[in-house]
């Protein structure tokens, strides 16, 4: 299908860009990559008023360490990301997740704050983000905040965004994962949404599980480095139950919490 | 800042296959239907409009990427490649074409103007690619004839002789 009329700008500077939230606010769509926008535009899923296109806005392309997070501007694609000499090193899990992430050829234009702000629940980004404690920069005419994984995305499709703000960044604490991560994905095809994901650090002492694909948005659980393996596997049970799980074409949510229960330990043991 | 009202109908221009190519747009005209209905460059498919099956695949600036699910106006000034672009002047075929025709990386043919471009834009980063990576790159596709040896084989073969590995067989099948 082809998207409904709407109307197209390009500014020039952030500044110029929240003016136009400012003015429209829930008519607006926001445009960076396009990669999850453009095929729900096509499908008529939104129908914005205007597109603000900020895909070549320099002042968001920048990928740089910044108190002690990786911060990664709203136009950097995830292409670009993967390919940051110091990504390894500085934020190992992405460098694990990143290559999961939708398709070659979308990764190059798709963007790492745009999928965040999609907040899609199966999605490896917003996984990330709530695994490594991230947080997201948003900026509006009335200044600009910074909001915590765990309170930005709160359902299906759904975040702390307002309105008028736009996202000009996220940040991934450095180093999380350095100590051990995991991450694996269980979908029909590579690069296809994931059916669960479970992503896992070592982080002082415990180990941080995030499971994405099975409640409305990623969940998190925390274990002590030195439980049993009996508390371990009661931990993983209760925890599937506690994110419940839907049933769609693809699969029930019995089989997807089942995936959480066979996932977890394999991925817990890599990064532990 | 570039501003086009809903239904606007605004002039558009590029750099498409290293030739100025210009048209009419409105600003929800997808570059997909814009390269085939407006500048007549049917070499690019259309098949499931939402990014999943990778037949609309073209190059945007070097870079592989989905014509569906990219807005005509925003190529304004860049450079973008089809499937037209691949074979030389006089319409010989390169050597991931020949490859393709080699190994049967095709029936229909309707998916094939995506994949080409996806591996043009691939082998020109990574020279030597694995089979878990052809692999990988050609899950950003669908192909409903190949079963997907075929192609496999066909870019490890376009890869290796790209690389300057193995002799072409003389001249590819008649066209």
């Amino acid at each position: 299908m082809k998207p409904k009329s709407f109307a197209y700008v390009r500014p020039d500077s952030v500044e110029e860009a929240v003016d136009l939230l400012a003015q429209h606010g829930e008519d607006a769509r926001i445009i960076a990559g396009g990669q999850s926008l453009m095929a729900m535009l096509n499908l008529r899923l939104v129908e914005p008023s205007i597109l603000v296109d900020i895909s070549q806005l320099k002042e968001l392309s920048e990928i740089g360490v910044r108190d002690g997070a990786v911060e990664v501007g709203a136009s950097v694609t995830q292409a670009r990301l993967l390919a940051w000499p110091e990504l390894k090193a500085r934020a190992p899990f992405i460098a694990l997740a990143l290559p999961w992430v939708g398709h070659f050829q979308t990764r190059n234009r798709g963007t790492v704050c745009g999928s965040i702000a999609h907040a899609d629940p199966s999605s490896e980004l917003p996984l990330s983000l709530r695994l490594l404690g991230g947080e997201v920069v948003l900026r509006s005419k009335k200044g600009s905040r910074k909001v915590k994984a765990e309170a930005f995305q709160q359902g299906l499709l759904t975040t702390a965004r307002r309105p008028d703000e736009l996202i000009t960044a996220v940040r991934f604490p450095v180093g999380v994962g350095a100590e051990g991560a995991g991450f694996r994905e269980v979908a029909r095809r590579h690069g296809d949404f994931a059916i669960v994901a479970v992503g896992a650090v070592k982080v002082a002492g415990s180990i941080r599980v995030a499971v994405g694909g099975v409640a409305d948005r990623p969940g998190l659980l925390e274990l002590p480095a030195g439980g049993s393996e009996a508390e371990r596997r009661q931990a993983i049970e209760d925890f599937a139950w506690e994110l419940g799980g839907y049933d769609d074409i693809h699969a029930s949510a019995r089989y997807r919490r089942d995936l959480v229960r066979r996932l977890a330990p394999i991925i817990i043991s890599e990064a532990a | 800042m570039r501003r086009i009202e809903r239904d606007e109908i605004v002039s558009v221009s590029f750099e498409l296959n290293g030739k100025r190519a210009a048209g009419t747009a409105q600003p929800r005209t997808l570059l997909s239907d814009f390269l085939r209905q407006t500048l007549g460059a049917t070499g690019t498919h259309v098949g499931c409009e939402h990014g999943v099956c990778g037949c609309c695949t073209v190059m945007i600036d070097g870079v592989a990427c989905r014509s569906c699910l990219t807005l005509a106006v925003q190529v304004e000034g860049r450079r973008v490649e089809t499937v037209e672009s691949l074979a030389g002047d006089e319409d010989r075929l390169n050597a991931l074409q020949r490859a393709f025709n080699k190994h049967h990386a095709l029936q229909c043919g309707f998916c094939t103007p995506g994949i080409l471009m996806s591996f043009t834009d691939y082998l020109g980063r990574n020279p030597k690619p694995s089979e878990d990576e052809v692999r990988e790159v050609l899950g950003g596709h669908i192909c409903r004839c190949t079963g997907y040896a075929g192609l496999v084989a066909a870019v490890l073969d376009a890869a290796r002789e790209m690389r300057g590995e193995t002799e072409p067989e003389g001249e590819p099948h008649a066209a």
